[in-house]
C-alpha cells in the first residue's frame, strides 16, 4: 500500500521552477531516499509534503490525505527532522522531549513512557539532563531525530540527518535509521551517496526539480552501466547514462 | 500552547544577560539617579517621579527578549519543526507573548520594592501602577514580536538592543523634561507611545486617575496596532518558511 502518492507536484518561485511535475509513490514502511545536487528540489519537495509550503500545482496524498485539502490530518501523520538541527538550545535533552510531548498533547503518563522509550532507543540517557546547546553535533542530531519520533509518526522526513557528523556519529545514526525501517515510512534526503545506497529500499534522483530516475540502488547502477553508485549518480545527473 | 510558553520562559530566564539587563539594569539606574538626587536635588529624579519612568524604560528590554527569542528560533529551524506539529498560529503568538508578561510584572514589582527602600511612600497606588504596567508591557512585547519576525537575531541586537532602548529613553521624558527641548522633538515624542506610557504611570502612582487620560488611549492604540502588525508579519514569515 502507498504511504505517499505524489501527483504532478510543482513549486515555482517567480521564474524558478524548484520542483517540476514530480510524480512518484512510496510504499508503507519503505526507506526512500531523495538524491540530487544542490538546488535539485529535494528540500522543497519535503517542505511541500510536510505542509510547510504550498505547491503551485499538483497534489500529494500521505496515507490517503491530501496536502492541499487536509493539511491538519497530514501533520498528524508526519514528523520532520529538518536539515539544520532543530532543538531548543537553552533546554535540557529531557526538556526538549517534554516540549514535543506537550505540543502533541500527551498525558503525563504517556509523556514519561515515550521519553523513556526514546532515550533508550537513541542512547540519550547519559545526556538527558544536559543543556542541549552544550552538546556535540552528533548528540544534537540524535535528539533532533528523537524529537521527530515523539509523535509516533507514520511517515518520517529526515532532511540530511548526518550532515556535518563525524564517521562514528554517522555510523551510529545509520544503525538507528536501520532500526526504524519497516515500522515507519522514512523519506531521507542526503548528499552522501554511500548513505543512500546503504540505507535505502529505493532511491529517486532529482535534477533541476525533475525526477531523473527512481529505483533500487542496484537497478540505478545497472541503468548507468557501473558497479559504483556514486559514479552512477554522476552519470545520471550529467545525462551520460545509457 | 502552555508547553511552548513554558519553554520560552525557560529560554529567557536561563540567559544570564536577561537577569542583568531585565532586572539589574533598571535597579542600577534607580540607585544611581537617587544618589544624584540626594546630592543635587532635581524634581525629575525624585523617587515618586523617577520610579514610574524606570519601570517603563525597563520594558524596552522585554522588547529585546521577545525579539531575540523569535529571531533565534527562526534562524535555528526549531520553528520549522514546530510548524509541522498541531500548534496553531495563535499558539505561537500567545506562546511568545504570555511568558514575558509575568517577567515584566516581576521587573516592575522589584523596581517598586527598591524604590520603597529608597523612601517611596507605600500606597495602594503602587499596586495600580503595577496593574497599569500590563498594557504597556504588551505594547513593548508586540514591538519585539514585530522585530523578531522581520530581523535576524544579530539585527535584533542592534535595532532593539541599541536603537529602540535609546529611542524609548530619549523620547519618553524620563531623563529630562520634554518642555525643555520643545518644538518638533516634543511633538514627535508625543506622537509616539513612550512618553504617554510614562505620563500614565506617573499619574497612576500619584493617584491622579483622571490624568491617565488620554495617555492610556495612546498606549492601547499603539499596543493594538503593533500587535496586529506583529501577528501579520509573524504569519507572513511562517508562510515563507
Amino acid at each position: 500500500m502507498d504511504a505517499i502518492r505524489i501527483e504532478g507536484l510543482t513549486k515555482k518561485y517567480k521564474d524558478v521552477v524548484a520542483v517540476d511535475k514530480l510524480s512518484l509513490s512510496v510504499q508503507k514502511g519503505e526507506l526512500f531516499s531523495l538524491l540530487g545536487v544542490n538546488g535539485a528540489g529535494k528540500t522543497t519537495t519535503i517542505k511541500m509534503l510536510s505542509c510547510l509550503t504550498h505547491p503551485t500545482s499538483g497534489d500529494a496524498f500521505l496515507n490517503g490525505k491530501s496536502i492541499n485539502k487536509d493539511a491538519a490530518a497530514v501533520k498528524s501523520l508526519i514528523a520532520v527532522s529538518p536539515q539544520e538541527t532543530a532543538v531548543a538550545p537553552g533546554l535540557s535533552v529531557r526538556e526538549n522531549l517534554e516540549l514535543m510531548c506537550g505540543v502533541h498533547g500527551f498525558t503525563k503518563e504517556k509523556q514519561n513512557a515515550k521519553i523513556s522509550e526514546l532515550t533508550d532507543l537513541l542512547g540519550l540517557e547519559s545526556v538527558s539532563k544536559k543543556k542541549v546547546g552544550k552538546l556535540s553535533g552528533g548528540w544534537q542530531r540524535r535528539l533532533s531525530i528523537a524529537m521527530a519520533l515523539i509523535s509516533e509518526p507514520e511517515i518520517l522526513f529526515l532532511d540530511e540527518p548526518t550532515l556535518g557528523l563525524d564517521v562514528l556519529a554517522r555510523s551510529d545514526l545509520w544503525d538507528l535509521i536501520r532500526s526504524l525501517k519497516g515500522e515507519v515510512t522514512i523519506i531521507l534526503t542526503t548528499h552522501y551517496m554511500e548513505e543512500a545506497e546503504a540505507l535505502s529500499d529505493r532511491i529517486a534522483i532529482m535534477k533541476d526539480g525533475k525526477l531523473l530516475i527512481c529505483d533500487t540502488a542496484d537497478k540505478i547502477k545497472e541503468a548507468a552501466d557501473t558497479d559504483n553508485f556514486e559514479q552512477a549518480f554522476v552519470r545520471i545527473v550529467k545525462g551520460v547514462a545509457k | 500552547m502552555l508547553t511552548f510558553a513554558n519553554r520560552n520562559t525557560k529560554e529567557i530566564l536561563r540567559d544570564p544577560l536577561t537577569l542583568f539587563f531585565g532586572l539589574g539594569f533598571p535597579l542600577v539606574l534607580i540607585l544611581l539617579l537617587s544618589a544624584i538626587q540626594a546630592n543635587i536635588p532635581v524634581e525629575m529624579f525624585e523617587i515618586q517621579h523617577l520610579t514610574p519612568g524606570i519601570t517603563v524604560f525597563g520594558l524596552a528590554f522585554m522588547t529585546l527578549f521577545s525579539a531575540t527569542i523569535i529571531a533565534k528560533d527562526r534562524g535555528s529551524s526549531l520553528l520549522q519543526r514546530l510548524y509541522t506539529t498541531p500548534l496553531t498560529p495563535i499558539d505561537f503568538i500567545l506562546g511568545y507573548t504570555l511568558p514575558i508578561i509575568p517577567i515584566s510584572i516581576a521587573q516592575c514589582v522589584i523596581c517598586y520594592i527598591v524604590a520603597i527602600l529608597l523612601g517611596l511612600n507605600i500606597t495602594v497606588n503602587i499596586l495600580y501602577a503595577v496593574v497599569f504596567i500590563i498594557p504597556i508591557s504588551i505594547l513593548y512585547i508586540a514591538l519585539g514580536l514585530l522585530c523578531g519576525s522581520v530581523f535576524t537575531d544579530k539585527q535584533v541586537g542592534g535595532i532593539c538592543g541599541a536603537l529602540l532602548t535609546n529611542l524609548s529613553a530619549w523620547l519618553s521624558g524620563i531623563w529630562f523634561d520634554l518642555d525643555l527641548v520643545g518644538g518638533a522633538f516634543k511633538k514627535i515624542s508625543y506622537s509616539l507611545p513612550f512618553v504617554h506610557a510614562v505620563d500614565m504611570e506617573r499619574a497612576v502612582l500619584a493617584g491622579n486617575f483622571a490624568g491617565v487620560f488620554p495617555h492610556i488611549w495612546w498606549v492601547l492604540g499603539y499596543a493594538a496596532v503593533l500587535l496586529i502588525l506583529a501577528v501579520l508579519l509573524f504569519l507572513r514569515q511562517m508562510r515563507k518558511q
